[in-house]
């Protein structure tokens, strides 16, 4: 309660008297204890309206550094690792305070992070663990909607990884340091930093952010069902939900991985690359299933290639067919929805959309058909009317020839040109 | 200027004048002729009858050659919105149980007008306008 | 009941004098004889828009939420519709080629010479109209192309000093291109273009009836060649014609016009937005002018530029003589081959820009 009135007499006055001489001297201090100064210029809270004194504690209002920076004034000083939480936690912890500058914000971070495994750390002495200024940055920290913010989408990865890949920092820790290269070589990082889709996952979405924690086996299918809520679905009534269980092992991660989440093919289920042969023999009923899927999705895909091209090379001649492409891209919705049906493990559930895609598939190879036929049909048609141009002109040129050689007498005498 | 020059001459030229017209002259009376297939009317389209859909169900017609998701909310209150998920352009589907718009492929949901309510979509979708006419559904473009 | 005898057409229609005056009309023969078939050409690739147009006409429908979609009616569901909407557009560039070659040609050979002035001035005339006929019909198909061009046109009518913002509402049928849009240049190109064209063609054709066809002044007081019109010049025009219709009808069948995307005007417009070809070179030259020129607007300088090169090039049969009547040839000469200069290298530095 007086932590507030004082903080609000602070802004107050600081509004009123415009006077800080933080930001004076170090200005004027040059290298090392000005730095401070000039990173917080981009600084979300000095729009709001604080500055130095309403972290670091002493007196903006005296000139006398001795006065300002005593600890009669409540100077702190440098705020040492396991107090940085606290500190923040005062006004982001404090729902009356924070909603004045932005009434939706969360004030539940300091209760996360003592829930994560960097909390529990901290709290157990360890310093080189993650706190709020290490992903949020200390004196320029920024929105997070603002891009420039190390926990903007586009640059948590970088963020976390600055001490998830080092791998001297991990060592203690006894966790791997490939995290990073393995979630840059997947399908969300592809769609994150190529499609800049920013709903696309990083470390946090999967993780949590104050509250990070590896999720465990249980929950791993949930969390992927964020997004992927069918897959889920459709794995959760499958018969590899209880084997799974039974082995401990986390589905989904079982055959997409972790980190590294490759786009996933056909070549999961049969062929060398194949997954389902790493538990299932190939004349078992699994493995007869694999293939089964395999042949419907492969058939379907190749289906829908052919009538691509030849709906593109039908384009490229110039014939109109956007119905045509219309209809392949609900053909390719068909193969999307029967890859999905996979994770239900059983043939039937591929089979339905399989059936509606090839349908699709040779319709709009038949219209694609038509359009090349169409386009030979105007190739003819133009032969035979440039057939008969060019025979009339034959026969104008003979009659012009004929015209012209009569004897003189309709042409004026004494041409000298011929 | 023998007399076989000449008719070959006036061979060559009746023949290709004749046959060249008549190569113009049949595209054209093609062309006059309309087509059977009767012009889409894209301003508007009849997506079916009142009775095609119960209250609380949803189908999805063709509007031009544009998926649409109509949705017969309850007795009386017709929803028609593009049934192109403004993230990957998956077909969304009506959730019956919650009364929103669900696209599979990434979780996303929309409310009734369209709206995101959460996941991935950045856009709204495109709302239509419905219509009762007698007992046909009408669809049309928004203004 | 009179029998339609030979004789009676001819006594009720005039044939015999028509046939006299055909038999007596002769076309100068000489080395730059086949400069003279421009004209024809042009003529007939404008029939040939006029009969495409009217076909088109049929299935063709002037509104934002319906023109588009009816050319792509036309294109894919109407028998043949691609060859009348594509012989529609390529003839109408190909017009424009024409009419340029014939403008240049009569300037080389300075046919524009008392007492062919009105031929020239009515001439200008009708490429104004076959340049407006270009840029209305561009818009119809109502694709983002056309959209975001007809955008990029009217904006710089709206920036010509004070008429500029009459013009553009004019043009536009309100603040921004839209339905009213459509709808002005549909009636445009075809009913109001299409009258003051038939007339001032007529005007321009029966001049050169009236006053033959001009030789080039270097052969004047030599005997020059003529060769009767018909049937000799008549049947190497009419060679020219089917040559004309079978470029035509190769470009058409192999490179179809294409339709395009329909227009979205809440898109942001395309890379690459660029006019017709014809509008290439000035377009372009707007461009590179630098927004202020000393104390003036550089669009503004621009603008009364042209101004002054159209009104200077349109009078040209008014400065190409001396007060002797003399013709300043080497002058005409110069001015036609730095107009071509220009014109040809900032439309092809337009094109690729």
């Amino acid at each position: 309660m007086t932590l507030r009135l004082l903080l609000t007499m602070a802004f107050a006055m600081a509004a009123m008297a415009a006077k800080d001489t933080c930001v004076e001297c170090h200005t004027a201090l040059g290298g090392e204890l000005q730095a401070p100064v000039t990173a917080f210029a981009g600084d979300v809270h000095k729009r709001a309206g604080f500055s130095c004194a309403d972290c670091h504690g002493g007196d903006r209002n005296s000139d006398d550094y001795e006065v300002s920076m005593s600890k009669g004034r409540g100077y702190l000083g440098k705020i040492s690792r396991t107090d940085v939480p606290k500190l923040c936690a005062r006004c982001h912890s404090d729902a009356a305070l924070i909603h004045k500058f932005k009434p939706q914000q969360r004030v539940d971070q300091l209760a996360q992070y003592v829930t994560s495994v960097h909390g529990k750390r901290l709290a157990a002495g360890d310093t080189a663990v993650a706190n709020c200024v290490d992903c949020h940055s200390v004196h320029d920290i920024r929105d997070v909607k603002d891009p420039l913010a190390p926990v903007y989408p586009t640059r948590v990865v970088e963020t976390c990884t600055r001490c998830h890949a080092d791998a001297a920092h991990m060592a203690k820790y006894k966790l791997p340091t490939n995290q990073r290269d393995e979630y840059r070589a997947s399908v969300h990082w592809e769609a994150l930093s190529k499609r800049k889709d920013l709903s696309a996952p990083t470390c946090a979405s999967c993780h949590g952010n104050h509250g990070a924690a590896p999720p465990q086996v249980a929950s791993v299918a949930a969390v992927c069902g964020t997004c992927h809520a069918l897959q889920q679905d459709l794995y959760n009534n499958s018969p590899h939900k209880p084997a799974f269980d039974a082995m401990g092992v986390a589905g989904c991660v079982a055959c997409h991985s972790n980190h590294a989440v490759h786009a996933p093919s056909e070549a999961l289920l049969a062929g060398d690359k194949a997954l389902c042969s790493q538990c299932h023999d190939a004349d078992s009923a699994g493995g007869k299933t694999a293939a089964e899927m395999h042949t419907q999705l492969q058939s379907l895909a190749d289906s829908l290639t052919r009538s691509n091209d030849i709906v593109a090379r039908a384009r490229r001649a110039g014939m109109e067919v956007s119905e045509a492409a219309m209809r392949l891209a609900d053909g390719q919705e068909r193969l999307v929805k029967a890859r999905v049906a996979v994770h239900n493990f059983r043939t039937a559930a591929v089979a339905a959309p399989v059936k509606e895609g090839l349908a699709i598939a040779a319709e709009t190879h038949r219209a694609g058909q038509d359009a090349l036929a169409e386009r030979d049909f105007r190739r003819v048609g133009l032969g035979v009317s440039l057939a008969a141009i060019f025979l009339t002109m034959a026969g104008l040129w003979l009659a012009i020839r004929s015209v012209e050689a009569k004897p003189p007498g309709s042409q004026t005498a004494g041409s000298d040109q011929p | 200027m023998t007399n076989g020059r000449r008719s070959l001459i006036r061979w060559l030229l009746g023949g290709g004048i004749f046959s060249s017209i008549a190569s113009f002259l049949y595209p054209v009376t093609r062309f006059i002729m309309p087509p059977n297939v009767p012009e889409a009317a894209v301003n508007e389209v009849v997506a079916g009858k009142v009775q095609m859909l119960q209250p609380n169900a949803a189908a999805i017609v063709k509007f031009g050659n544009k998926p649409v998701l109509l949705i017969r909310a309850s007795e009386t209150e017709w929803k028609a919105l593009t049934a192109v998920c403004t993230h990957l352009n998956c077909t969304v589907q009506y959730k019956d149980d919650t009364h929103q718009i669900w696209c599979a492929c990434h979780n996303g949901f929309y409310d009734l007008g369209g709206k995101v309510l959460s996941g991935p979509p950045p856009k709204p979708l495109e709302e239509f306008v419905v219509r009762i006419r007698g007992d046909e559904v009408v669809i049309t473009r928004g203004a | 009941m009179a029998t339609p005898a030979p004789g009676w057409f001819d006594e009720r229609l005039g044939l015999s004098s028509i046939r006299k005056f055909v038999a007596h009309k002769t076309v100068p023969s000489h080395s730059g004889t086949m400069w003279y078939y421009f004209g024809g050409i042009t003529l007939f690739l404008f029939v040939i828009q006029v009969v495409t147009g009217v076909l088109l006409l049929l299935y063709y429908r002037p509104t934002t939420s319906e023109a588009f979609e009816s050319v792509q009616f036309i294109m894919t569901r109407v028998k043949f519709g691609w060859l009348i909407r594509s012989v529609h557009s390529w003839s109408a560039n190909l017009m424009i080629l024409a009419a340029f070659v014939h403008m240049f040609s009569v300037v080389f050979l300075h046919a524009y010479r008392r007492p062919r002035e009105m031929a020239w001035f009515s001439g200008i005339g009708l490429l104004a109209l076959a340049m407006a006929f270009g840029f209305s019909g561009y818009l119809l198909p109502w694709n983002t192309i056309s959209y975001f061009a007809t955008k990029v046109g009217t904006d710089m009518a709206a920036s010509v000093p004070m008429i500029g913002p009459y013009m553009a509402r004019f043009l536009r049928g309100g603040e921004d291109v839209g339905g009213a849009t459509l709808t002005r240049f549909f009636g445009f190109h075809v009913a109001v273009l299409p009258g003051i064209t038939t007339l001032l063609l007529l005007m321009h054709l029966g001049l050169v009836q009236r006053f033959g066809i001009s030789s080039p002044p270097k052969l004047e007081g030599k005997r020059i060649a003529q060769m009767p019109f018909f049937p000799n010049f008549f049947l190497r025009e009419l060679m020219a014609w089917y040559a004309a219709l079978a470029l035509l009808g190769v470009l058409a069948a192999i490179f179809p016009w294409e339709l395009g995307e329909k227009a979205d005007p809440f898109a942001s417009a395309p890379a690459g937005i660029r006019p017709e070809w014809y509008f290439l070179a000035p377009f372009y030259t707007l461009k590179l002018i630098p927004s202020h020129i000393w104390v003036l607007e550089g669009e503004l300088v621009g603008f009364a530029g042209f101004a002054l090169l159209a009104a200077f090039w349109a009078t040209l049969p008014l400065w190409a003589t001396d007060r002797d009547g003399m013709l300043r040839a080497r002058r005409v000469t110069g001015a036609g081959i730095l107009l071509l200069a220009y014109y040809s290298t900032f439309s092809i530095l337009g094109y690729w820009r």
